[in-house]
């Protein structure tokens, strides 16, 4: 199976500092993938690669078996690549339906001559996405201030949705939720991978992604130092390598990905029961 | 229990609505104490004192709805007015006639205006200079320029269409004679002319068309949405994929297009350019489109709120003179105005939501 | 490296751009100008230099505490109009000059301290932005200034009014020497073009001052603690100090200095008068601080960097005149400055925090 997503040899740098370190990645359609490391480790960094709010300095990028360029996050909109940050990047006082259509207004002609926003269209088609996603939102009309952080959360989630993402990507997404608002949310993400939509979650909260997450994609220091499956691991040893105290799988990035493919071709065993072989050249 | 839901209701109701009850209980207070202040007269006389006011609001509202300000309109309005009159008074002395000098007058004041906006623009959002002090510089510079051009004095002698322009109203109506567009009836006797009604300075109206043509705008349309988006969260803007940077200079050139607008009436209401008009009205510009609403945060505020705050210092301004009390009292009375307006602004979230 | 080297430089450049500025326009003008160059020229300019300096001095605690005051200027003019008419009504009632002269300049003082504690419980207590609340206050203290004076100027002033006005600490003559405070009596008119007048009254009264307020800015805690509220105020809060108590003070200050200002004005030109609309005082004072270092957002800025603000305007101002250029240029001047100010902060972004 092809991966949706791909990513090879990624560097990104500020300055003198390295923030991505030669990445490499995939995601395959339907996989909710953790991705996590210590602060700095460069996860924040490579998603903003990734949704074309920083530019890579090398490395490629190919979606959907093609090559892509994403040089700023409309373009990366476009290709359905929908992200969804920590902060949540809502406008606070713009109500639910302005949000989830922001930059993507619905307009309607007035008097046949202006183009102006039509309100109805975008209420309603909010309310079906909503809807359809188990939502509950009391007043799409409402500022999105007086709305709680899961409720936001939902409304983040469901502008991803409405905007036909083909890949989700989420920075943290249960950190100031309470705790029913964290099972809610990690209820959507499931529906969304029974869906067929890959997810990358960005988190801290291992046992949250351990629960959705069936691969986890370890980083440190702006490299990929490991790769899991979830089932085939703990969350002692995800923390090892996270902070050093087990060694990760690859000391240098030129040596043979085999332990990767590896992975890889396990997880496809297990997905159709057969013993696929990854060509050579596709790690 | 049910009738404590209710009042609260109401009192939300009425709070929400606060400057337009302040309004009419201003008026009510004047129409009282005062002599003919609701006369057609008297509201006219309102209407035109606001004019500069209420232009310089309106570009001012689009601003402090991005959660910035532009203090450099203070002196937009002398800067252009300034242009406006050189022009016609050269073009006259060129001997060309005084529709076409009026007209360039105007169209090359306005055109040039733009420019100081598209610099704050580039100044703010590419340069990332803040707006407060990337509009006070263009401030002091439009001061400069406005008195080189000027050459320090006053300009005079412009075409006398001007003044028929400036003095002018839309409609002249005489009591059960005659009824005219923009000019005079002919031919009246001098009791007929004192009897005289005109209707709508032609000022007033130029302003109310460009007026309501913006407040369509920001309400109804894309460009409205993601300026208050902006105001919201520049970062969910951007993430949004709004071109945020050239949004901003657009809005800046808005802001300093209504400040030429306003330098242009000032022109057509006394006949003069001058180089330091309009500079106190700038803060009654701020002011107005607080008291209207707006949180110089950003993300709040309408052109609506912003007319009825224009309004009530107008209202509260020729209300004074009426009454024959110093002028000073207004200054006092204006900022605990806007003081209260802000109050108010704050503590409406808790009464709304003490509701819930 | 070369680059880093030169970065390093550029960067020494900048962190003292506007002293090195002022030098530059110092140079200028002594060769475009005429009678530049001087003792008395800058005397001149250090004396026309103190309202400003004083109105920026109190300024500068403001906005590194985060915030911003308008009202200096009005508030400025309040308390001219004040002071004259208590100095005036004393004097007309028979009272020692003494007496009239020092309550004038108390209560003016005193009464310019309210605007500031207004502007500060407005915006600690009641959360109101600083620039609505100093705006407010401005057009009420612009009121209030005008009601008392009723738009005219306060005359009658006691005749010690101007002497202290006109006073300098020392005086040099060929012919009698150095004396002190006193002026010495000369009857030569070569003699009276001739003496030279060392350092007047008001500017060593507003040394004396800047000394004071650097010192508690710099070196004690209420200083740094305005330097942490600026920085963050829940981090000040966190850390247990009492912010609204803190701003309340800080406004006091901008306050206290503009009283102090306008009572000096009594001094400068002998009347009280309210400040015109046009003065623009308060965004010159502002302009200062700005261009001295400090940034908007807060946290950053010192008095030295003010000073030199305030002395870059006041060349500017004194040169533009003297080479006989209209006034207005030196809007256009400040504006840029203020702009290349800005524009060097963020090209440097490691002179940050700068102490």
């Amino acid at each position: 199976m092809k991966p949706l997503l791909e990513v090879r040899n990624i560097t990104k740098r500020f300055g003198g500092l390295t923030a991505v370190d030669n990445m490499d990645m995939k995601i395959f359609p339907g996989e909710v993938v953790g991705l996590l490391g210590d602060n700095g480790a460069g996860k924040s960094t490579l998603i903003k690669v990734i949704s074309g709010v920083y530019r890579a300095n090398k490395g490629k990028i190919f979606f959907a078996g093609k090559e892509t360029r994403i040089d700023n996050p409309m373009h990366a909109l476009k290709i359905g690549i929908e992200t969804i940050y920590q902060d949540l990047a809502l406008a606070e006082n713009l109500n639910v339906y302005s949000n989830i259509f922001l930059g993507r207004e619905k307009l309607k002609r007035f008097l046949g001559l202006i183009k102006i926003l039509d309100h109805d269209y975008m209420l309603a088609e909010s309310r079906k996405v909503l809807d359809q996603l188990e939502i509950e939102v009391p007043s799409l009309k409402k500022q999105i201030r007086t709305l709680s952080g899961g409720q936001r959360q939902a409304v983040a989630i469901s502008r991803s949705i409405y905007w036909d993402a083909k890949l989700l990507i989420m920075d943290e997404p249960t950190a100031a939720l309470g705790v029913v608002e964290q099972k809610n949310v990690l209820n959507l993400i499931k529906t969304l991978s029974s869906q067929d939509i890959p997810v990358l979650i960005i988190s801290h909260q291992l046992h949250d992604v351990f629960s959705v997450a069936s691969r986890l994609v370890i980083m440190r220091r702006g490299k990929k130092i490991a790769e899991r499956m979830t089932k085939e691991t703990t969350t002692d040893e995800i923390v090892g390598l996270i902070v050093g105290s087990i060694p990760g799988d690859y000391h240098d990035v030129n040596t043979d990905t085999a332990k990767g493919s590896d992975v890889n071709r396990r997880h496809f065993a297990s997905k159709s029961g057969k013993n696929h072989r990854p060509k050579q050249n596709q790690g | 229990m049910m009738d404590k839901a209710d009042f609260r209701e109401i009192l939300v109701i009425l709070v929400k609505r606060w400057i337009l009850i302040f309004l009419a209980i201003e008026l009510v207070f004047f129409a009282v104490f005062g002599t003919n202040y609701l006369s057609l007269r008297n509201l006219q006389n309102i209407l035109l004192t606001s004019t500069v006011v209420l232009l310089l609001a309106t570009g001012q509202t689009f601003v402090i709805i991005t959660g910035g300000i532009d203090l450099s309109v203070g002196f937009m309005v002398g800067f252009s007015g300034v242009i406006c009159a050189k022009v016609m008074v050269s073009l006259q002395a060129a001997g060309i006639s005084q529709s076409v000098a009026v007209s360039s007058g105007i169209a090359v004041a306005l055109i040039l205006g733009l420019l100081p906006g598209l610099i704050n623009g580039l100044l703010v959002a590419r340069l990332r200079v803040p707006p407060f002090i990337a509009t006070f510089g263009m401030y002091g510079i439009a001061y400069g320029f406005a008195e080189i051009i000027s050459n320090n004095v006053p300009i005079h002698n412009l075409p006398t269409l001007v003044s028929s322009i400036g003095h002018g109203y839309l409609i002249y109506w005489l009591p059960e004679k005659a009824f005219t567009f923009f000019k005079i009836p002919e031919n009246l006797t001098r009791l007929e002319l004192q009897n005289l009604v005109p209707i709508v300075p032609n000022v007033t109206v130029i302003a109310f068309i460009f007026v309501a043509i913006f407040a369509f705008i920001l309400a109804k349309t894309r460009f409205g949405q993601h300026t208050y988006a902006i105001g919201g969260s520049v970062d969910a803007a951007e993430r949004a994929g709004i071109n945020v940077k050239r949004h901003l200079i657009k809005v800046y050139m808005i802001s300093s297009f209504f400040a030429s607008l306003a330098g242009v009436c000032y022109v057509l209401m006394f006949i003069t350019g001058r180089a330091p008009a309009g500079s106190a009205r700038l803060l009654d510009a701020v002011v107005a489109v607080v008291i209207g609403g707006a949180s110089l945060y950003g993300g709040t505020g309408s052109i609506g709120g912003t007319i009825i705050g224009v309004l009530i210092i107008g209202v509260l301004q020729i209300g004074l003179v009426n009454l024959g009390v110093p002028t000073y009292n207004l200054y006092i009375a204006v900022g605990c105005i806007l003081i209260l307006a802000v109050l108010v602004d704050q503590f409406l979230p808790k009464l709304v939501h003490g509701k819930d | 490296m070369h680059k880093k080297r030169d970065r390093k430089i550029l960067s020494h450049v900048a962190r003292n751009w506007a002293l090195l500025f002022l030098i530059c326009l110092l140079i200028l003008f002594s060769i475009l100008g005429k009678n530049f160059f001087g003792l008395r020229n800058f005397s001149n300019i250090v004396l026309a230099a103190t309202t400003l300096l004083l109105l920026a001095t109190g300024e500068t605690f403001v906005i590194i505490s985060g915030g911003i005051d308008l009202s200096i200027g009005f508030v400025m003019g309040f308390v001219c109009v004040v002071s004259a008419v208590v100095m005036r009504d004393l004097h007309a009632a028979g009272l020692p000059q003494v007496i009239s002269i020092t309550t004038g300049c108390s209560v003016g003082i005193l009464l310019g301290l309210i605007p500031g504690l207004i502007n500060g419980i407005l915006i600690a207590k009641l959360r109101v932005p600083p620039f609505i609340a100093t705006l407010g206050m401005w057009g009420i203290a612009n009121g209030l200034a005008w009601r008392f004076s009723e738009g005219f100027p306060i005359a009658f002033l006691p005749p010690r009014v101007r002497d202290i006005g006109m006073a300098y600490i020392a005086y040099f003559s060929p012919k009698t020497g150095l004396s002190f405070f006193s002026r010495p009596v000369l009857t030569e008119r070569a003699d009276i073009w001739n003496l030279m007048k060392i350092i007047p009254i008001p500017v060593l009264v507003i040394a004396i001052l800047l000394v004071i307020f650097a010192f508690v800015l710099a070196k004690t805690k209420f200083g740094q603690h305005t330097y942490a509220i600026g920085g963050s105020v829940d981090a000040a809060e966190r850390a247990g100090i009492n912010v609204s108590r803190h701003l309340i003070k800080t406004y006091t200050i901008s306050a206290f200095f503009a009283s102090c200002a306008g009572a000096l004005l009594v001094f400068k030109i002998n009347m009280g008068v309210h400040t015109q609309y046009t003065s623009s005082y308060e965004l010159f004072a502002i302009a200062a601080v700005v261009i001295g270092g400090a940034s908007l957002m807060g946290g950053k800025g010192n008095i030295w960097g003010t000073i030199i603000g305030v002395l870059l305007i006041g060349t500017l101002n004194n040169g533009l005149m003297l080479m006989g250029l209209p006034i207005f240029y030196r809007y256009i001047a400040v504006g840029c400055i203020l702009i290349v100010a800005v524009l060097i902060d963020q090209f440097f972004p490691e002179l940050v925090y700068k102490e």
